[in-house]
């Protein structure tokens, strides 16, 4: 009886016509020790599916980290370019005052003072381009010369 | 919708979706990643996540597509997965059972199929779905999926026969 019951049962779950009902009953029949000889065969195919279903997932899903990640990460370069621009100013701010001290050091209270260090500087300056001039004066040897040959 | 309530939304699916994984890339790995690929994907859906009326049969289908493109694009690259890693870390359950060597078979037999025939026996015979859920999942009709499940079922006894009476006959 309970044989032929199964028998209808496994027929009717190769045709795929058996309710979820039928198969949990195929299933638990051959989980049971007394399986009948000739249907043992299907045996572990029922086991099969049962022990499959056994398998968990191991691994933690991680959900936030991608998109804090992406958080995190914008506002410590947020923090990174202001910082940058805070030390550029701050910078470059002390070194438009250097400038300042600087040229203060070149100017004179005493007119005197003011007039020679200015003929100094003149002089200095007129030396240097004396020094220039001289070294193209030989160029008017060429002219001479040139001059000698192609007489006009 | 916080990380406790989306937790406790995909813990009855989780394993499902791991599973259906690992039927179809066989790696214990690669099923992981998958799995965490379309949890990562439904969270970051979080906010129209209500607006689904059957979540787990969305999750499915998510699962079916990215292991389909997974394969389509090992195919493409000329990589067979390997078979390498059958056993799984956490012990076995058949290790306790005498006959763990026909189980092994079973499960050869069924990773010969068509992925196609694969799912619908992941999701009919491994998940027990009702054919209506399974409908939803691939996108058939229930008397197609019918004709399908019982095609590949009777594949599975005919290699079984075929193993079981190896030698005897």
């Amino acid at each position: 009886m309970e044989l032929n019951k199964i028998k209808n049962i496994l027929e009717k779950y190769f045709q795929g016509e058996t309710t979820i009902a039928e198969e949990n009953e195929l299933k638990e029949y051959f989980s049971s020790p007394n399986v009948a000889q000739h249907l043992k065969q299907y045996q572990p195919i029922f086991s099969y599916f049962s022990q499959v279903k056994e398998q968990k997932m191991m691994q933690e899903i991680p959900l936030k980290t991608k998109k804090r990640n992406v958080a995190w990460l914008s506002i410590a370069a947020s923090i990174v370019i202001l910082l940058g621009i805070g030390t550029f100013y701050y910078v470059s701010d002390n070194s438009t005052n250097n400038v300042v001290a600087k040229s203060e050091l070149g100017t004179y209270d005493d007119p005197e003072e003011a007039l020679k260090a200015t003929q100094k500087a003149l002089s200095l300056l007129s030396n240097n381009v004396n020094v220039g001039i001289e070294s193209v004066h030989y160029i008017k040897e060429y002219e001479q010369s040139k001059n000698k040959i192609f007489k006009q | 919708m916080n990380q406790i309530v989306f937790i406790e939304l995909i813990s009855p699916f989780k394993d499902k979706v791991f599973r259906l994984a690992k039927r179809l890339l066989t790696s214990t790995e690669e099923a992981e990643d998958a799995t965490q690929e379309v949890m990562v994907k439904l969270w970051s859906k979080k906010e129209n996540l209500e607006t689904y009326n059957n979540i787990e049969a969305v999750a499915m289908t998510m699962t079916k597509n990215y292991c389909f493109d997974q394969l389509k694009s090992k195919r493409a690259d000329n990589l067979k997965i390997v078979h390498n890693n059958f056993t799984d870390r956490e012990p076995q359950l058949d290790k306790k059972l005498e006959d763990s060597d026909s189980l092994e078979w079973v499960e050869k037999i069924i990773n010969q199929l068509p992925e196609q025939l694969q799912i619908l026996i992941q999701l009919r015979d491994v998940e027990q779905y009702e054919f209506e859920e399974i409908a939803k999942i691939v996108n058939m009709n229930e008397t197609a999926i019918r004709v399908a499940l019982s095609r590949a079922r009777k594949k599975i006894r005919e290699s079984m026969v075929n193993t079981h009476s190896y030698g005897i006959k």
